[in-house]
């Protein structure tokens, strides 16, 4: 008699089915850090002086810094000297003015991935930044968002364009001194998106920005940065690919989202970077900084992340609630399979009165893969009738992984109230019994029962993303279980 | 091609047990289409062993014996296969998956049964008009489909449920699982009526249970004693109702008497 947990082996290898890499000449900077290079990055872009500077104070602020050491997770050290930080397909001549323009083989590429930069089609509701290594090679809808006051580009022109907006905001929410890698980006990095919704608009469709690793031993060091000014509301979406790669890559991103009276962000996550082979070869480091500043009164940052790929995550996005009566959401949905390691959380911090917070966290460990769920709640002596709700599960699938949870809680004012519930529970061979008896076989029973255990967060993203959500949910979990 | 009047399952000289601990030593049972057997014991003699063999569970060896369900080799067979074969177990204790819709949970399950069946899959208008035919037999509200599956049941929910998706499903080999523990005795009239109305000329049930009033509404054609991994006695109704009134030990000792 053939067991379920022999079935479950045969789908020991899954398919990443975007390990491919595009042909494509690239211009890149030689490998390693300095001063020089910085400048390079600077000059390529034809920053303004106070970018430079800002780059350059991040560096040296850098250099006195020490890798973090507490995260749950284990890896040799990374060489920062052997990483490249910049690289960008090549052009001809000028930067190409219209999507026509952009060269047919990385509009290919982002085919490939779902993603087609036409705005017709699947995905005809919604805006695309396509940021592929360090550049963003096209946007898709400007026109029209422009048309509502909407900005939407890439961080590159922002600053060409906007200079005055991103002098504003920029280093605001996470500030170059922030953690290493959050200086290390402020030093590096080369392009990103830039979201600004002006006062009383409803942002008219999803905005989204898709990431791109194609080149070899290159990191990509991408910052985005979002504002909703007062009563404006936006919606948007990040999703991130890889080739697959012996090696591992570096991708240390910082996201800033400012949320003024009454405005709303959401922001949604399907990270699905290269995981590494199922011996642990390869895949991305995701070593991020994500923050959310509700600085108005009634405002609202609410951050949903599906993470399913990537070797190392190691990622926090998190909320200040500043403004009275802010509201700050996290759910999130963190899966490892293989050798996969995360480490990802929130933070919360209420400042303003009346600020509520709600963290739902769904851990889903499988094969020898380790995942941590870290999160501070932190009530300031102002946060008069703060409110927090943190409910944390961890899924075992098979016997081999494991599962933790770091919460930390920190408490300065009697009139607010926590609560924090968690559950680790063991993916049952009773479930997977149950259904197999029903007629459904062990592979469908497995997606099944995660996609349930998912669906509280699921159902925070939109619908397009959703569906695509389960799904590579499902791939992912494809040889979990054994 | 099927023999006119072929058992549905055959059980021949079964020996199996966990971990090396012997549990069943040397069943025999026949099961044809239109019968009704019920299987009690005492408690640890093999009754769920049974069950979970029959269904496929993991963690128990066969070490001698075969079990033939329409003339194949049951015991080859993956569970999912067993099932879609028309093998319904309803579960002693059915299982909670929270977050999976009852309605979705039945439709996939079903659908498998029908593709293996060389039928079309139902889309979700076709399917919900069947469940709510089905759902009658149970007495069961509307807002069970919504709920997600066996999640916040009572006792006896749940075993509703279990006996609802066997009416989905339609098998052709019911075993249920003591059925009857944990229900009050309108809960009992009420699943037992729902397995009543599930019976027809080619299907068969068993029936486990330790105690006799589940067989009060359900009534056998055979009745089996387990003891001691084999089945010590079969004969018909009556001999439930000698079980209640004398005990287990009675038969036990009198079959030692005899041996």
């Amino acid at each position: 008699m053939s067991t379920a947990t022999d079935t479950i082996d045969e789908f020991v290898q899954s398919d990443y089915k975007y390990g491919f890499v595009t042909d494509v000449e690239s211009e890149s900077a030689p490998p390693g850090l300095n001063e020089d290079i910085i400048r390079l990055i600077s000059a390529k872009k034809n920053e303004p002086q106070f970018m430079l500077d800002w780059r350059l104070k991040a560096y040296r602020h850098w250099l006195t810094m020490k890798e973090p050491a507490w995260p749950q997770v284990k890896y040799p050290p990374v060489d920062f000297q052997a990483t490249i930080y910049y690289s960008a397909p090549k052009q001809r001549g000028d930067a190409p003015k219209s999507l026509d323009e952009v060269d047919p083989k990385l509009l290919e590429t982002y085919e490939k991935l779902g993603i087609p930069l036409r705005e017709r089609g699947r995905l005809a509701g919604v805006a695309v930044d396509a940021v592929f290594d360090s550049v963003s090679v096209g946007t898709t809808f400007k026109a029209q968002l422009a048309e509502k006051g909407v900005l939407f580009c890439s961080f590159t022109e922002a600053v060409q364009e906007h200079p005055e907006l991103v002098k504003k905001y920029l280093g605001t929410v996470v500030p170059h001194t922030d953690n290493f890698y959050a200086a290390l980006n402020s030093a590096v990095f080369s392009d990103g998106s830039f979201c600004f919704i002006p006062k009383g608009v409803r942002c008219p469709m999803e905005l989204s920005t898709y990431f791109r690793i194609n080149a070899a031993k290159t990191g990509q060091f991408e910052r985005t940065l979002i504002v909703a000014e007062e009563g404006s509301h936006v919606s948007y979406l990040e999703g991130c690919t890889a080739p697959m790669r012996d090696e591992n890559q570096l991708h240390a991103a910082v996201v800033e989202l400012t949320a003024l009276d009454n405005a709303e962000i959401k922001y949604s996550t399907v990270q699905n970077w290269y995981p590494g082979d199922a011996e642990g070869r390869g895949g991305i480091y995701n070593f991020v900084t994500k923050r959310g500043l509700c600085k108005g009164r009634n405002s609202k940052i609410s951050w949903t992340q599906v993470e399913t790929g990537s070797a190392i995550t190691w990622k926090y996005p998190s909320c200040i609630l500043q403004g009275d009566n802010s509201v700050g959401e996290f759910y999130s949905v963190a899966l490892t399979n293989h050798r996969q390691q995360a480490d990802t959380g929130t933070k919360m911090v209420h400042i303003g009165k009346n600020t509520s917070s709600t963290i739902i966290s769904k851990g889903i460990s499988a094969g020898r893969g380790q995942n941590s769920y870290r999160g501070l709640v932190k009530i300031q002596k102002s946060a008069e009738n703060a409110r927090n709700f943190s409910q944390c599960d961890s899924m075992l699938i098979g016997s081999k992984c494991g599962a933790h949870t770091f919460p930390y809680i920190e408490v300065k004012n009697t009139t607010s109230r926590v609560e924090h519930e968690a559950t680790t529970s063991k993916i049952g061979e009773d479930q997977i019994f149950y259904c197999n008896q029903r007629g459904l076989s062990t592979q469908d029973a497995v997606n099944m029962i995660v996609n349930g255990y998912c669906k509280e967060v699921f159902k925070q993203l939109p619908m397009e993303f959703a569906v695509e959500a389960q799904k590579l949910l499902g791939v992912s979990l494809e040889g979990s279980v054994g | 091609m099927k023999l006119l009047n072929q058992p549905i399952l055959e059980i021949k000289d079964l020996h199996a047990g966990v971990e090396g601990k012997k549990i069943l030593q040397g069943v025999n049972l026949v099961i044809r289409p239109g019968e009704v057997h019920a299987i009690m014991g005492p408690n640890g003699s093999g009754k769920s062993t049974l069950a979970a063999i029959l269904a496929g569970r993991e963690g128990y060896d066969v070490t001698a014996g075969e079990v033939l369900y329409e003339g194949k080799d049951l015991l080859e067979l993956d569970p999912e296969i067993r099932a879609r074969e028309g093998v319904f177990l309803a579960f002693q204790y059915p299982v909670e998956i929270p977050g999976v819709n009852s309605t979705y949970f039945l439709k996939a399950a079903l659908n498998e049964v029908r593709k293996h069946r060389g039928l079309t899959e139902l889309d979700a208008v076709e399917f919900l008009a069947l469940v709510k035919e089905k759902m009658k037999i149970l007495a069961l509200r509307e807002d069970f489909l919504k709920r997600p599956v066996n999640e916040g049941f009572s006792g006896g929910e749940k075993k509703r449920n279990e006996i609802f998706q066997m009416a989905v499903l339609e098998p052709k080999l019911a075993v249920l699982d003591e059925t009857d523990s944990g229900l009050d005795i309108d809960a009992l009239r009420i699943v037992a009526e729902g397995v009543n109305k599930l019976k027809h000329a080619d299907n068969a049930q068993l029936v486990i249970t330790h105690y006799q009033r589940l067989l009060d509404y359900i009534i056998p054609d055979f009745v089996h004693v387990l003891a001691d991994g084999r089945i010590a006695r079969t004969g018909d109704r009556k001999l439930a109702l000698e079980l209640e009134e004398k005990g287990y030990d009675w038969l036990l000792k009198h079959e030692l008497a005899s041996a």
